[in-house]
Parts: structure tokens; sequence; C-alpha cells
């Protein structure tokens, strides 16, 4: 049995369900990061196997690699966020951070 | 290698993703969850390589294992008095419907990938076992592929198209980065009220 497009396929899929569930259950803002990294890496895995699997060249490796540094971007500004919304609020918890002004 | 022992590494390296994925996504606390992030990672690593990619593989392990999954830990450190009492405080119905969106999610995504009419793919895409050689080729390939036959080191094709066909994203995206850094380093700071 031969690896199709269509393993790759499901198993992006699969990651990215995974992903949204932590985005939309954590409370943790570090734990919804982690579910942002799971969606972008599901994304990527379909970009690259699209590019394997069709005749369109290395077009979806390039744009993976525009996705990994966007990632990157994204975690360090959002770590700067959330350590600032410690140093605001005492706790990441991001229900107990509800307010607008200090 | 043969195709069992092709089959062997993608199911070894997919089961590696999807078991650390889902305990990344349901652990109580958070260190457990950042490190199964990192196995997760890694995994998507050798999937990468699977398919040929073998520069985005090297770079996956470098930025994502290397980098934001450190800087993650780090994260997780500073905004935490005591690792040892750390829970990720999610109660267990958020989990419940959560995991009915995400089932939801996935269904839809399953019937959109098997009722869809991949163009390429009925042309038999050949697999990589295929373009190492041991299998025998078609009778009847199609001049619609090209090239797909032979696994080539793609770095030098990326960095030649990164500097020509794609140079403006590169550098607005070089920008971004610049921008992004230098962001969160004035974010981080500590200001005396």
């Amino acid at each position: 049995m031969t690896i199709t497009l269509h393993h790759y396929l499901v198993i992006s899929a699969l990651l990215f369900s995974l992903g949204l569930i932590s985005c939309v259950a954590r409370k943790n803002a570090i734990g919804i990061l982690i579910g942002i990294e799971l969606m972008l890496n599901a994304v990527n895995l379909n970009f690259i196997a699209f590019s394997r699997y069709s005749d369109s060249g290395i077009g979806g490796q390039i744009f993976a690699v525009f996705i990994i540094i966007l990632a990157a971007c994204e975690a360090a500004v959002a770590l700067a966020i959330i350590i600032n919304l410690f140093y605001n609020f005492g706790t990441i918890i991001v229900d107990k951070a509800d307010r607008l002004q200090r | 290698m043969n195709n069992l022992g092709f089959n062997f590494c993608f199911y070894s390296a997919a089961t590696l993703v999807l078991v650390t994925a889902i305990i990344a996504t349901f652990a109580e606390s958070i260190v457990n969850a950042a490190f199964a992030l990192f196995f997760t990672l890694a995994g998507m690593a050798g999937l990468y390589l699977l398919l040929g990619a073998d520069f985005l593989a090297v770079t996956q392990v470098i930025i994502y294992v290397g980098g934001i999954l450190v800087l993650m830990l780090f994260g997780v450190l500073l905004t935490n008095r005591s690792i040892a009492t750390l829970r990720l405080e999610t109660s267990r119905s958020h989990f419940i419907a959560a995991g009915i969106t995400g089932a939801i999610f996935f269904a839809l995504l399953l019937v959109v990938i098997s009722h869809t009419t991949w163009k390429y793919e009925s042309s038999k895409a050949p697999s990589l076992v295929e373009t190492i050689g041991t299998t025998t080729p078609d009778p009847a390939p199609k001049p619609l592929l090209k090239d797909k036959n032979e696994l080539s080191p793609t770095t030098a094709e990326i960095g030649a198209n990164l500097l020509t066909k794609y140079l403006l994203p590169f550098e607005i995206s070089s920008m971004t980065l610049l921008v992004a850094l230098l962001g969160a380093a004035y974010l981080v700071r500590r200001r005396e009220t």
C-alpha cells in the first residue's frame, strides 16, 4: 500500500483539529499559543504535501518557509504580550484578564 | 529502502506526531504540554523528510525545536512562581465543548478531502519509493508530472527562488521579523513607574 496525498491530508486535518481544540479549550495563554503552533504546523504539512504531489514546482515549500518565519514572529510577540499580561495582572489565565484599564 | 520500510517510517512518524499532539492538547500540566509539543515538532520534521523537503526539515528543527519551543518554556517559567503547582485550569466541560467542535471540524475536513477530485493524484503521482527505483515503472507514465521521479536536494532551488522570483516577499518578511523582534524586546521591558 503506497502512501498517497490523502494520508498526509488526513494527518494534517487531525493536527489542525487538535490545535483548534487546544485553542478553544485552554484558559492559559501559553496553552493557546501551543494550539496555534499546532495549527501552523498542520498548514505547513499541507503545503509541502501538495508541493510534492503536484507538478507546481517548489512554490509550496517556499510558502512554508514564509509561514515558519511568520510563526517565529508571532511566537516572539505573543510571549512578550503574555509576559506583559503577567506583569499587569499577576496571572496568564486569560479569563482573569478582563479589564481594559488598570 | 523498499516499500515496507518507507511505510514503516511514515506510520511511525505519523503516530509520533498524532500521539504527542493529543498529549499537548489534553495534558493537564503546561510543562507536559510544552514537552509533548517538542516531539510533535520533531516528528513533523520527519514527515517533511519523507516528503522530500530536506531544507524545510532542518529549518523546522532549528527554528521550532531550537527557537520557538525554548522561548515558550521561558515564557512558562517567567510567568509562574512555581512549576510544581502549574495547572492549565481548564474545566472538563470546556474540553467536552471544544472536543465536539474539533470533531465536527475534523469530520468536515474529511468530507472535503474524500469528495474532492485531486487533479494530479489521478495521474498517479509517484511516491518516494518509486523514485528510488525498486519498483517497476508505470507502464504509461504521464508526461504531466515533470522530474518527480528523482529526489534532489532542494536547498539550492529554494535559495535561487528566494532571491529571484520571491525576492519581494523575502525582503518584506525579513523586515517583518526585524520589527517583530524589536517590538517584542520593547514590550517586555519592565517599566519603572
